[in-house]
């Protein structure tokens, strides 16, 4: 597990304050600024705010459901054998994944 | 001022809704914080990107004497006839746009206490944050009879510029038959992939031009990256014509004499070349020991959790500069090493939490024009080191069609325009 879905009791009912006014959302959302380092390995490929420069697919503004299922299907291997996604998926944690799928859906910005 | 009061202060007037540029509000009562990059390359340009996308306020100050940056990757296949030069040419237009200052001069010193840096034109710059990525210098004493005089003779063509045209010109002026000769170094050096990738992208432009030349190929060590694929790719597509010949085998290179462009290995073998390509062993940068944060092997220690160097506060060094492994030197890593490092400093200046550190990276190689290859990994921080995480990573499929190497090379291809974009594009 990463440390930062132990969030500590008073920053969690912070957390979850801000999320009850945000809407709906999993409890150990990663940080902003987290989720921004971890879109930045994803756009050298998939290029800026996920807009396609070329064979490889675009991701900006995909639905944030499909984004999750693909990205769990590559993680765990039922998707695209060899596929350098799944050697790179197989390095994100599920609160990760979760983080990366809203900034994708969000259309790669925070 | 303590570093906790500091921060607190900074805190409470961020929440206060003042600027964001603290510390030199503190320190000066009026204007912004400056953070100065010091090169404009893959770690340079992404971090002043970044660190306007994280803290529009921030004044940042890029550092590069080059007006236009032209790419080590995709020089490879420039050398193959596959790219042209402009193609691999990056103007700073873009960051312009994006609100960060370029100044195009050298930075000759850097003094960490004053906290200013000296360019090449005169000027003094002040910082609040120093960030290096000054990419690596060759090492001159290293190896004997390479000097840099030697280098123009036999090219190392290790940085994107005139010395991989010079590289270019000698292949075409070579006659048919001739043998291009490459000089490996041993670990750590800058792209672990690039030499055999530039194996094969001299043999696809013999193949077509001076298909009874020979490539040969003597190397420090025993083992490369994506070692196995390599082989196979040169086999499938060059048969015979590249020749690999690892430190057990006598590989390793302690003598060069450019003027009669031949090598001497550890046994007392000579070998002559019609073209000789030698990748001396390197350093960070030269600015990166002026500023006294380079250890006595050569390269920069950072702590893993930002890239902050471990020898002084308030200093960052970036890339290839840097000792990160198990991360290559690589673009990629560059990169994402940036985005890490700027978040953390417009956190820290924001007065807000750090971000956690990951860091990616993916080394697509070509073999021939639809024959790509490919290295991953994915990269975290624990108890202060740089590790894989576990089960991540690994390169290409041992065995795979025609089709799954076709399309690593235009992900290769789209790769190199998506990162490009990312740094210096339009934005
Ligand atoms: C042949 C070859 C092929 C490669 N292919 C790939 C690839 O396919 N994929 C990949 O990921 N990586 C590749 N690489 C590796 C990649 O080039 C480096 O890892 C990357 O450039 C490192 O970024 P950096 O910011 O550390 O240095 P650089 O990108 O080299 O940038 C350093 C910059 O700092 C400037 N500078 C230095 N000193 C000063 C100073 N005192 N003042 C001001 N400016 C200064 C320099 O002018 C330069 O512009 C390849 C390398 C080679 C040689
Ligand atoms: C090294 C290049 C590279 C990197 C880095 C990369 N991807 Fe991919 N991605 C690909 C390729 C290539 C494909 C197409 C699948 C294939 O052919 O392997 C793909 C496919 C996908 C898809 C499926 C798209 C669709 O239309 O179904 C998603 C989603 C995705 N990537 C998300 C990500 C995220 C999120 C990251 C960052 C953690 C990331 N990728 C990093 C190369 C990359």
């Amino acid at each position: 597990m990463q440390p930062s879905s132990r969030v500590a009791p008073a920053l969690l009912s912070l957390a979850s304050l801000g999320l009850a006014l945000a809407g709906p959302a999993a409890a150990a959302e990663l940080p902003a600024t987290t989720a921004a380092v971890l879109a930045g390995g994803c756009v050298n490929c998939h290029g800026p705010d996920g807009r396609a420069q070329g064979a490889i697919p675009p991701i900006g503004g995909l639905d944030e459901g499909y984004l999750r299922a693909r990205l769990l299907a590559f993680r765990d291997g039922r998707d695209a054998p060899g596929s350098v996604m799944t050697r790179l998926m197989k390095g994100h944690d599920t609160d990760q994944i979760e983080a990366l799928a809203k900034w994708f859906a969000r259309g790669g910005t925070r | 001022m303590s570093g906790l009061s500091r921060r607190q202060m900074l805190g409470s007037l961020a929440a206060g809704g003042a600027a964001l540029a603290l510390p030199a509000i503190v320190r000066a009562g009026a204007g912004s914080a400056r953070v100065v990059i010091v090169g404009g390359g893959f770690g340079g340009a992404t971090a002043a990107r970044y660190l306007k996308r994280h803290a529009p306020q921030l004044q940042v100050t890029l550092v590069e004497p080059a007006p236009r940056f032209h790419t080590c990757p995709f020089s490879n296949l420039y050398l193959a006839g596959l790219r042209s030069w402009d193609s691999l040419g990056h103007g700073f237009e873009g960051l312009r746009a994006a609100g960060v200052e370029v100044i195009h001069a050298r930075a000759e010193d850097v003094d960490a206490r004053r906290r200013n840096v000296r360019l090449s034109t005169g000027q003094t710059l002040g910082w609040d944050r120093l960030v290096l990525s000054p990419g690596v210098d060759m090492r001159w004493d290293a190896l004997a009879g390479y000097d840099e005089a030697a280098s123009q003779l036999a090219p190392h063509a290790w940085k994107a510029g005139p010395q991989t045209q010079l590289l270019r010109r000698q292949m075409e002026a070579m006659e048919d038959g001739g043998s291009f000769v490459m000089v490996i170094p041993d670990n750590p050096f800058r792209c672990p992939p690039g030499p055999y990738e530039r194996a094969a992208m001299v043999a696809h432009y013999f193949k077509r031009h001076k298909p009874r030349s020979k490539i040969l190929l003597l190397d420090a060590k025993d083992n490369f990256s994506k070692k196995g694929l390599f082989q196979q790719g040169w086999k499938a597509l060059y048969g015979d014509m590249i020749e690999w010949v690892g430190l057990a085998d006598d590989g390793r290179v302690t003598r060069v004499d450019a003027g009669t462009l031949t090598v001497e290995t550890a046994f007392g073998q000579i070998h002559k070349a019609a073209v000789l390509n030698v990748i001396p062993p390197q350093k960070a940068g030269l600015i990166a020991e002026r500023a006294g944060v380079v250890d006595a092997s050569g390269w920069v220690p950072v702590k893993a959790e930002n890239f902050e160097t471990r020898q002084v506060a308030g200093i960052y060094a970036l890339g290839d500069a840097t000792l990160a492994a198990p991360m290559p030197k690589s673009a990629f890593v560059a990169n994402t090493q940036a985005k890490l490092a700027a978040a953390t400093i417009a956190a820290d200046l924001l007065g807000q939490a750090p971000p956690a550190a990951l860091f990616t990276n993916t080394c697509y190689s070509l073999i021939g024009p639809d024959y790509g290859i490919s290295v991953a990994g994915v990269y975290g921080a624990a108890e202060g080191r740089i590790v894989e995480r576990p089960g991540s990573g690994g390169v290409s499929p041992g065995t795979a069609d025609a089709a799954f190497r076709a399309a690593e090379a235009a992900h290769g291809a789209s790769w190199y325009a998506a990162i490009c974009a990312d740094i210096w594009g339009a934005g």
